[in-house]
Formats: C-alpha cells, structure tokens, sequence
C-alpha cells in the first residue's frame, strides 16, 4: 500500500519534461504549441523559400496581390510574400536570445539575494527598483537613442529590462523553498551556499523558471517587434515584420496584406507562446488536477495543520 | 443508541439528527469519499467522529450542514435535522437551517473569521441574517456566554487582535448564538495548546449540557473525544469501521483497527510500548473491493479482501468486521511496559550552560542549563512559544545568535554550523518537524540517505549502496525504497527516510524536533518505538523536542519542562510527570487530555484556570 | 512559534503602520529617483563621448563654431559632478533647458503633451479598471462555467497581442479597410487639448483598454477566487449568509488589497504603453515626444521624460502600497 498510485504534486528531478509534456496534451497547450510552431516554421525554413529577393524593387508600391506577387507589392515596390518569409529569424534570434540573458541574469540576483538575505539581498533589489523605474520600451528606447541602434544593444537592453522582474519572482520562491528544512539539512552536511543554492534550490524552482522563460519570451518579441515598429530594429532594407508593419501603414487602403500578414504572423507567434506558457504554468502547477485528488487533498486537514 | 439504529422508522423523533446511508462522491461518478455512513445524536448528546487523516470525518462533518467542498456531491443517503432531510432542502430553506438550527465551528478560526471585518460586526451577522435579535446587549451576551470579555472593545477589534484561543471561543459563540438544534465541531482543538485545548473543551461541554444541544464532535484525538463524547464512531477509509457508546468502545474495541488506534495513543502516566499499526490509510480511489483495514489488519482473511463486510450489532455496538468475535477475545494482553535503559553513565554527550538565546530583539531562551547523558534521551516540553524548537536548533547549529556555553564530548561548540569542524556536524545529527519538507523533492530515498556517507564520512561511492539499504532495513523500509521519491512515500514512510538520514551519519547526538507532530496517532506510535529501538541499538544519546508530554514516558529518561524560555523543571521523566514540582508542570498534566473508557466526566462549573486562552 | 512573537515587536516599533510605510517607501523612492537621476544623466551626457557630437552627428566635425556653442548651451565644458549637479538643480527648479531640436523651453515643450498623455490614460486606466474589474469578479462567481473560459481565453489571447498589433487591426476594421468610421489618427491642432476632440481619442483608448482590461480580469479573478476558496467565506456560508452578502461583504473586502496593486501596475504599465499608441495613432502626447525626441537625440526632452516616467513609477508604487495597507485591517491595526 506504500505508493498507492499517483499523489497530487507529483515532483520529479526532470520536473520540467513532464510538466512540458502534460502542458502539450492539453487543448490550451497544443493550440500555443501548433501556433507558435506555425510561425518558428515561417520565419526558420521562410529565408530558403522565398520566390523573390526580398530586397528588391520589382513593381510599382502596393501593388495589388497578383500571380507573381501573391501578397502584393510594400511601398517600394518589393515582394512582401518574400519579405515576409525572410522578416522573422533575426526577431526571434533576438528575442530567443533576451529571453536568455534575462531569465540567467534575474535567477542568479533573484536566487542569491533571497538565499544570502542581509546586505547583499538589500543591494541586489535596491538595484532591481531603480532599472524597474523604467518602463521596459523607455528603457531600451534610451539606450538606443545613445548608442544607436545596434542590435547587440537591443537584446542587452531587453534582456536588461526583463531581469527585475524575474528577479522579483524568483527571490520569492526561492525564499518559499529556503524555508523548507531539505534545504537545513544540506546546510547541517557542511554544504557550501554556491553548492545549495545549485544543487538544492534550483530543482525546485523549475516550475516559476518555465513560466517565466515563457512570459519573457512573449514579452521579448513585443517589445523587440515594438522597437521595430518604431523604427529601432534592424537597418533598412533587410525585412522585419514589425518594420513592415509601420512603412505600410500607409497604403492600409491599396495593400492591406502588406500589414495585415506580418502583424498576424507575430500575434500568432505571441498568442502562441503565451497560450504555452499557460498551459505549462498549469500543468507544473497541478491546477487541472483530477477530482479525486482535490477530494484528497480535502481530506489531508489534521495532517496540514499539524505541521503549522 | 446510535449507529444503524437511527435507521428505524418511528424512531425518528427521538434524534435530533439522523444520518443513513450517506454517500460523498468526487466528481459526479468519481470514487466514493465517504459510504454507508449512518449515526444518529439525541439532543444534549454528543457524539465523537473520529479518524485519521484521509478518514473522511470532514467530508462527513461538513455534509451534515448540507454542504459539500468543491469538486464532491451527495451521492445517496438522507440527513434528517430534526425530522427534515438536508439534502432534499432548496439553497434558500438550507440557508435558513444553517447558522440556526445547525451550526459549526471550524478546525481553524484564524482562517475562518474574515479578516476584514470586526468580531462585533461577524457575531451579529450570524443573528442578522436569521432575524434575531440584533442589539448591542445579545453580541456581549454570546461573547459572555463563551467567557470572553465582554466589552464593546472587544466587538469592535478585528481576528488578528485576538489569540487564537479566543478566536476559537468566538467562533464557538457564533455557532451557539442562535441556539442551534445541533452543532458541529471539526477538530475545533488542533493546533491549541492543552491548557487552551482544556478550556475550549470545557465550553463546549457546559453550553451542549446547558442549552440541550446536540453535537457532533470531530476529531483524530482519541483522548479528547473520549472526554466529551458519550457515542463514538471511527471512521476508516470513508466507512464507519466502529460504533457504539464511549465508555464500550474505549474500553473494549472490537474491530481492529479501533483497538489498533488505541494502543497507539500515548499514556502520560504510562511508559508502554506503543504499538502503532503498520502501512497506511488507502485514499479515495485506491480501496479495493474488500475492507479497507485488510491490508494493514494481522487477523485478515480472504475473506475481508473480496467484500466490504456489513455493519453489525454485536456487544452492544455496532462493527464492521468480519472477524470482530476473534479480534475481540484475542485483546486481552496487556500492553506491554517499555523497557527501562541501564542507568547513564559517563561523561555527558551535551551540556548546555546558561544559554541564551534572541531573534532580533526578541528575547527567546534564557539562561538554559542542561545535560544530555550517553546513551539516554532527554525531552524538552514546552508549548507554542515556549522557545524549545529554538533550543534545537541552537544546539546543531541552525540558530546563531545566542551566548552562552554549549560543550559537545567535552569540546566547545561553535555558534553556526558553518563553523563546526565536519566531525562534529557528522555526530549531531537532527531529524525535522515537517517530513513532508524535510526531504528534497528532486532526489530519490537512495541518494537522499546517502548523502552524509557522501559529504561527512567520505565514503567511497562503491560501498555507499549497501550502508544506506542497511540503514533503511533499521527503519523497517528496505532496499525496495532506494529509487522511490519523497512524493510517493506517505507521511510516516518520509520520516522513517529522515531518520534513516541522520542514523546513517553514525552521530553520537541526534535531535528530534516535534518529529511526529505532523503525523497520524497510529503512525506516530510506529515511528516513536523505531527511534527508541534504533537509539538503543546504536547507544545514541538523544535530545527530544516536543509539545506533546504523553510521548515524553515513552522515549525519554528525562525531562526538561520549558515555559517562556526559560526552565520550570527539570529531572527525571518519571519524577517530572508523576510528581511535579513546579505548578505550570502539574496544571500541563492537569490539562493533557485522558483516554477515558468510563464516559465522559461531569460538568465542573466554575473550574479555576491561569490565563485567558 | 515564534511569529507572533516578532510580529509583536515588529508592531510595537511601528506603532503607526501607515506612517512608517509611507515614511519608508518615501525614502526608498527618493533613493530610487537619485539613482536614476544618475543614471539617466550618465548614460546620455557621459557615455557616447559627447553629447553635442551625437546631436549634431555627421555635421559636428564641418562646423567647429556649432560645436563649441553646443557644448557651452549643454555645460559639457564644465567638470562631471558640476555638470550634474546645474542638470540636476534645473530639473527641480523648473529650468529644464531647451529642445535641441527646434529650440522650445522643454516644459513648453513637454507640458501639454503631459497633459494630453495624462487625459489618455485616465480614461483608460478608468474604463479598463471597470471593466477589469467587473468581468474578472463576474468569471469568479461563474468559475468553469462558459463565460469563465471565453474570459479565460480571450484574455490569454488579448494579454499576449502587442499594442501596435492591437492598435493596426482597429484601424484596419474601423478606419481603412472594413469601415471608415473613425479617425485613423489622433492630429490634434496645435494649442488645443485632447478633450477638445473626444472622437480623436477613442481608438487610442479603446487600443491600451483591449490591452490591459485581460490583465486586470484575470487578476480580479484569482484575488476573487482566493477569497471565495477561503476559510472564512465557507464560513459565512455555513452560518446561513445569503450568497450576495457573502460575495459583498465577505468576499469583496479581502480581494480589494490585491486587485488595488494589480490596477497600480497598470497604470505603470500604461507610462510605457502609451509610447507605441501614441506613435501609432500620432497622438501628441510624451509618448510620442519621446520617440522623436529619441530619433533626434534631442537629449533634454529625453532626460526629463524619462525621469518624469521614473518619478511617476515611484509615485504611483507608494500610493498602491498605502491604499491596499488602508484598506487591509490585519496590516493597517497592530494587534
């Protein structure tokens, strides 16, 4: 009677696998999955297929979608079917990589202020406040105005911007699991802080570590497609969705496929991750948990406020 | 008479409730939660529900109020309040019986009371909205009633203002205030120190005598519900095992696992084995089609695995065994007295001198003395706040700040743990609280247990395998535990792992902090004797931190009594429980609920008690 | 054990938590806004070289004459910290310098976009709360139903879409392609303000509103659930209260706290989010200064907008704090 089949909260060491692959077997996350997937595939095997050059001048601006061209004409002229397969790597090269810097970044300050707690804790989200006072566009806005608009700069400045935040999380779960007696233990085996906070804590912080890389990716391509729009991404005339978006804006009326596609093509991509997230945070989270075990968990009443 | 009694036509307006057949589904056609539950209160009654965790006496208590949590519905039965059946009631006719003519107080009224909202204004909501009477003077007569202070102050202040045993008593004032038919208490003591507990339990009593209520009275405590109840009923994976009178019950069980739970439960006075039952309760969905109890039952049959027996009168109780005939001629033996440890000699292991201890400003232990002598365990008691668990964790290391002398074989210890010597971390070894977060999550039993051979005794990986399936047979699980993980072990298997843990370290000190405050009675009772047998086998000296001072008889050769941090008494167990010296020892001892197999005591109107709970 | 112990001590030491709260955030937010003011004064005077050769660009090397006047108009002939400091004392004085691009004092400059920006976001961060609120509160009541899941979802879907895509698709259904009914950009003459034409600002709204009403409902929804699952509200129910007391009285109160600091981080969200739509829609607000201020590097409007943002962001996180502190007895009463 010792494992009396599945328990609710079950926790492995590959956690995050098999919360990623119960998130794919839910409606919600095979939708983000197909969606998102859908369009890595566009902007990954995109560049090999295009028909035309994507850079050149090959018919009068916003021309209308015709044989040659199957959506039309931007406003100089050039292919936008070919634009557009080639406008999206470079998007999500960046955001893939933001995503990174800020998830690394913020863990380490998030993990270590909360583990190390005194002055360093103090330091570390007082330095958090101030880039926070920032909105996140101003931020990588300003830098941009400085230093031009380098695309190194923009991911820095992404990944820079997205680092608070997850450090804000991260310090309150690491905090959650340091008050756990496992982490004790470790401590009374002579374990040094680096290696508790590696070995002990960070398994168990899979679950807020994968909505958060899921939030931030969502929130990278907005603000990298954003900056884009604004005319702060890559230079002319090598194609960007969110770039074409705003060139075209004004020929909605001749051409509106020369918008409307790469706008759908990112709010696919978006609505996709973030539809992932979701389902994952879910899974990780046991919030579609069965009934019987709900009842359960009812039921584990003296035993919970025992430990109180 | 309760039980399948309640059952018979005509009878019926001699209970105030009445109860058959109930059945409590997950979902719509999920598992049964709980089944063919029936018991019936007459007024000025009151009945004990009791289980363990996963019994279902919640899911229970709470549909006898008509209502169901989340994700659970009705499945058959009938609730009869009175005459009139709950379950066949609209929304608007339930409201009206609920608060009224039946009420309930819940397990934890800190969680309980809104937050948001001032007592005065909760208590007169509760008259409100079944048109009573609302004025000033009937709030402070309910709050009298439960001898709180009744002041106009005291309406005015919000949950958080109040100790947790006086939010118990407003609670149990909201649940009497509108003088209800029945009232339902679910475990309305845990978490409440025994003197708290003593007075909560005292109200009670008088107000169910006073206004004739009937009640039905929840609870894993065995002790507490043989003080109150008159009729029992032991619940056990969803079904009444057991049910009867009290004083019957108490004092000759017939189904096994009533007997089973019995020799669990820990006698202040006694120093006997503990038996404990082995495995555990199967939860909703995992029962099998025979008696849940069969698994875990020495006398089982074939028999009980292939169907559920009935409920059946026998001996002036109703049992739902096959086998009750045998099992109750085979409980005659006595329990069995624990066998004394040799007289201690030799240096002590530990001795603490004049320690205090704070955190920040607070001020939590002062000026502690004492002496861990080789090869005997000395329990530290104390209640909430009395800074034991601070003493703990002082001694191996977690707590720094605190001045004072601690000397370990002879060798000062350091502050933190940091900076012991890895010698000295190796031979104090501590067992936690919680098992349910004492292990990590991530890691299987094998390379939990094997991480002090790791990291304090360096042993080469290649011989670690067979210390830890050593190890693990001493804690009664085996090498078939190496590569299960801490979410699919139960609460007594985690903290057997735990134990496992620090014995495998081969310390000379282990230190156990309330480690089976989180675990059912009859898993306690298992634990507790296999950290006596283990510490014997091993001469361990062991330091015992507990709130609970009918566990100290069975573990400990000594005792050390603490009360806001500082030490009333200190001596021998048998000494300290038998004949205290100190007056907070003897009101504890006044105050530890007993297992009563003669019926409840009489009301003592007017009892004197220290403090306000 | 020992909580009650310290919370005791941690009470009587702030025997007027609100006081000490606002005492202490104002002191962290003050030391906020100096660091920032560093920050934002280093990165755009310090860090490039030269200010003045970013301004004038390819020109600064053909005209030595430019130069030397700019630098003298930016003080960057002086030393670093005096630098700062004039900066730093124009910016509380009111003395902010002029635009470098057409020479306006920058509080001319900045001023009325201010207030534009501000009349957007009030409308929004009002439309969108009511609306966030009542559909988050509405989805909690009818939790798994059907409205609960295309509340669920469409938010999930709305959170996820960027304001620009957000703001494109309104205009394509309501100003290009479907239909001609409305403004497709916000122009306002010069001189007049944005509540002088309503009709200009209804697709700026309606874009941050689609934005952050998703955020807000899903919010509400969880601190209504929260409550709902609690203790005391099974509670309540168990004593006989009628349904719409217990979501009223018991409920409401205690998801007040949270749905307060959830509407405070939208309105920090909409300092940001106003930039795009602004741009989108050539609404003359700061966000929109901003980005042209950004594409002419004109480094004072820059600097003071942003540390305005910055001053707004420390602002509004002090009266989020305080409210959600006044209207939560168990942090606002010591026991």
């Amino acid at each position: 009677m010792t494992a009396a089949g599945p328990r609710p909260g079950r926790i492995r060491r590959h956690q995050w696998l098999a919360s990623a692959g119960a998130a794919v077997r839910t409606p919600r996350g095979a939708t983000g999955l197909a969606l998102a997937g859908f369009v890595v595939a566009v902007a990954v095997i995109g560049p090999l297929v295009t028909p035309q050059s994507p850079e050149a001048l090959l018919t009068f601006p916003f021309a209308k979608p015709s044989g040659r061209f199957l959506l039309g004409a931007d406003f100089l002229g050039r292919d936008v079917l070919s634009r557009v397969l080639d406008g999206g790597w470079l998007l999500l090269l960046m955001a893939v990589s933001a995503t990174v810097l800020g998830i690394a970044a913020g863990a380490a300050a998030g993990i270590s202020a909360a583990y190390l707690r005194g002055r360093r804790d103090g330091l570390i989200m007082r330095t958090v406040d101030v880039i926070l006072a920032f909105p996140q566009l101003v931020f990588a806005l300003l830098l941009l105005s400085i230093l031009g608009p380098k695309l190194w700069l923009i991911v820095l400045a992404v990944g820079l911007t997205h680092a608070p935040a997850v450090a804000r999380v991260l310090r309150a779960a690491t905090l959650d699991v340091c008050e756990r007696d496992f982490v004790k233990v470790a401590e009374l085996q002579g374990m040094r802080p680096a290696a508790v906070m590696t070995k002990e804590i960070l398994p168990s912080l899979s679950t807020p570590l994968m909505v958060e890389a899921g939030l931030r990716l969502t929130y990278s391509i907005i603000i990298m497609a954003g900056l884009a729009f604004l005319g702060f991404g890559q230079p002319p005339p090598s194609p960007s969705w969110g770039t074409m978006i705003n060139e075209n804006r004004a020929g909605l009326a001749l051409n509106p496929w020369a918008v409307i596609i790469p706008a759908l093509l990112i709010a696919l991509l978006t609505v996709g991750t973030n539809l992932l997230t979701d389902a994952v945070g879910r899974a990780a989270l046991g919030v579609d948990r069965k009934p019987e075990e709900a009842a359960l968990v009812d039921e584990l009443g003296p035993a919970r406020s025992g430990v109180r | 008479m309760s039980g399948v009694e309640g059952k018979r036509a005509g009878e019926g307006a001699r209970y105030r409730l009445e109860v058959c057949d109930l059945e409590i589904r997950s979902g719509r056609d999920g598992p049964p939660v709980v089944s063919e539950i029936s018991f019936a209160v007459r007024p000025g009654e009151v009945l004990g529900l009791v289980g363990e965790s996963g019994s279902g006496k919640t899911t229970v208590a709470l549909a006898l109020l008509g209502h169901t949590r989340r994700g659970l519905s009705v499945s058959a039965g009938e609730i009869r309040l009175d005459g009139v059946d709950l379950l066949r009631l609209s929304q608007a006719g339930l409201r009206q019986v609920r608060g009224a003519r039946v009420s309930y107080v819940p397990q934890d009224p800190s969680a309980a009371l809104n937050p948001a909202l001032r007592i005065g204004y909760q208590l007169r909501e509760a008259l409100r909205v079944h048109d009573r009477d609302v004025e000033e003077n009937r709030a402070l007569e309910v709050l009298g009633e439960v001898r709180l202070e009744a002041t106009p102050d005291m309406l005015r202040r919000y949950p958080h203002q109040l100790s947790g045993g006086q939010q118990q008593r407003v609670a149990l004032a909201m649940a009497f205030s509108c003088r209800p038919s029945l009232i339902v208490l679910d475990e309305p003591t845990t978490g409440l120190d025994v003197s708290t507990q003593r007075h909560i339990l005292d109200t009670v009593r008088r107000l169910c005598r006073v206004y004739g209520v009937a009640a039905v009275y929840v609870s894993h405590d065995l002790a507490v519900v043989s003080e109150l109840a008159s009729e029992v009923a032991v619940m056990y994976a969803g079904r009444i095992v057991e049910a009867g009178p009290a004083a019957m019950l108490f004092g000759h069980p017939l189904h096994p696992y009533t007997q089973g739970l019995l020799a669990s439960v820990p006698v202040p006075e006694g120093g006997q084995l503990l038996a404990g039952i082995p495995g555990q309760q199967p939860p909703p969905g995992h029962r099998g089609p025979g008696c849940s109890f069969a698994p875990r039952c020495g006398i089982a049959l074939d028999e009980c695995r292939g169907r559920v027996p009935e409920s059946a009168p026998m001996a002036g109780r109703t049992v739902r065994c096959l086998r009750a005939a045998e099992a109750g001629a085979a409980r005659t033996q006595p329990r069995q007295a624990a066998a004394a440890a040799g007289p201690p000699s030799g240096a002590p292991v530990l001795s603490v001198r004049g320690v205090s201890a704070r955190y920040g400003p607070v001020p939590v232990l002062s000026g502690i003395g004492l002496e861990v002598p080789p090869q005997s365990c000395v329990a530290v008691v104390g209640e909430s706040g009395s800074g034991k668990t601070t003493l703990a964790r002082c001694v191996v290391g977690l707590h720094r700040d605190w001045t004072g002398e601690m000397t370990f074989q002879g060798a000062r210890l350091a502050h933190g743990a940091r900076q012991r010597p890895v010698p000295v971390l190796q031979q104090i070894q501590c067992v936690f609280q919680n098992p349910y977060t004492s292990l990590n999550p991530r890691k299987t039993v094998g390379q939990i247990v094997a991480e002090p051979l790791q990291r304090l005794l360096r042993v080469p990986r290649g011989e670690q395998t067979d210390r830890v399936i050593s190890v693990l047979e001493d804690v009664a699980l085996g090498g078939r535990y190496l590569s299960r993980y801490p979410d699919q072990l139960s609460g007594g298997e985690r903290q057997r792992v735990a134990i496992a843990r620090a014995l495998v370290a081969e310390p000379r000190l282990l230190v156990c902090d309330e480690v089976t405050s989180a675990l059912d009675v009859s898993v306690q009772a298992v634990v507790v004797e296999l950290l006596r047998a283990a510490t014997a086998r091993r001469h361990l000296a062991m330091l015992f931190i507990t709130h609970n001072l009918a566990l100290v008889r069975n573990v400990a050769q000594f005792a050390v009594v603490l009360q806001r941090g500082e030490i009333v008494e200190a001596g021998p167990a048998e000494q300290v429980l038998a004949d205290p010296g100190s007056s907070y020892t003897a009101q504890l001892m006044a105050d530890v609920p007993r297992l009563r197999s003669a019926g409840p005591p009489a009301v003592t109107p007017g009892r004197p008690h220290q403090g306000g709970g | 054990m020992l909580a009650g112990r310290i919370g005791n001590v941690a009470d009587a030491r702030a025997a007027h938590p609100v006081r000490h709260l606002l005492g202490r955030r104002a002191a962290a937010g003050l030391f906020t806004l100096c660091v920032v003011s560093v920050l934002v004064f280093a990165a755009t005077e310090v860090l490039p070289g030269n200010a003045a050769n970013a301004v004038l660009g390819r020109t600064a090397a053909s005209s030595p004459a430019a130069l030397h006047r700019l630098e003298a108009a930016l003080h960057l002939n002086r030393g670093l910290l005096d630098q700062y400091w004039l900066w730093l004392s124009g910016l509380l004085t009111g003395h902010l310098g002029h635009s470098l691009v057409n020479g306006q004092p920058v509080w001319g400059y900045v001023a009325p976009r201010l207030i534009n920006s501000a009349v957007l976001m009030a409308v929004t961060g009002l439309i969108g709360t009511v609306a966030g609120v009542a559909l988050g509160a509405l989805a909690a009541l009818r939790r798994d139903g059907w409205f609960d899941h295309v509340c669920a979802v469409s938010a999930l879907t709305l959170t996820a879409l960027p304001e620009f895509v957000v703001a494109i698709g309104l205009v394509i259904l309501f100003s290009t392609v479907v239909t001609h009914l409305l403004p497709a950009v916000s122009l306002l003459p010069p001189g007049s303000y944005a509540w002088s034409a309503p009709q200009l600002l209804i697709l700026p709204v309606a874009t941050l509103v689609i934005v952050i009403v998703p955020y807000i409902q899903r919010m509400t929804r969880a601190a209504m659930i929260e409550a709902l699952e609690s203790d005391y509200v099974e509670m309540a129910r168990l004593k006989g209260v009628p349904m719409w007391r217990v979501v009223l009285v018991h409920a409401l109160p205690n998801a007040t706290a949270p749905v307060i600091q959830v509407i405070g981080l939208n309105f920090l969200y909409l300092a940001g989010g106003v930039v795009i739509v602004e741009y989108v829609f050539a609404f003359p607000g700061i966000g929109q200064g901003l980005v042209y201020a950004v594409e002419n590097r004109d480094i004072p409007v820059i600097q003071f907008i942003v540390v305005l943002l910055a001053a707004f962001y420390v602002f509004m996180n002090i009266v989020t704090d305080v409210i959600a502190l006044l209207v939560t007895p168990r942090h606002r009463i010591p026991r």
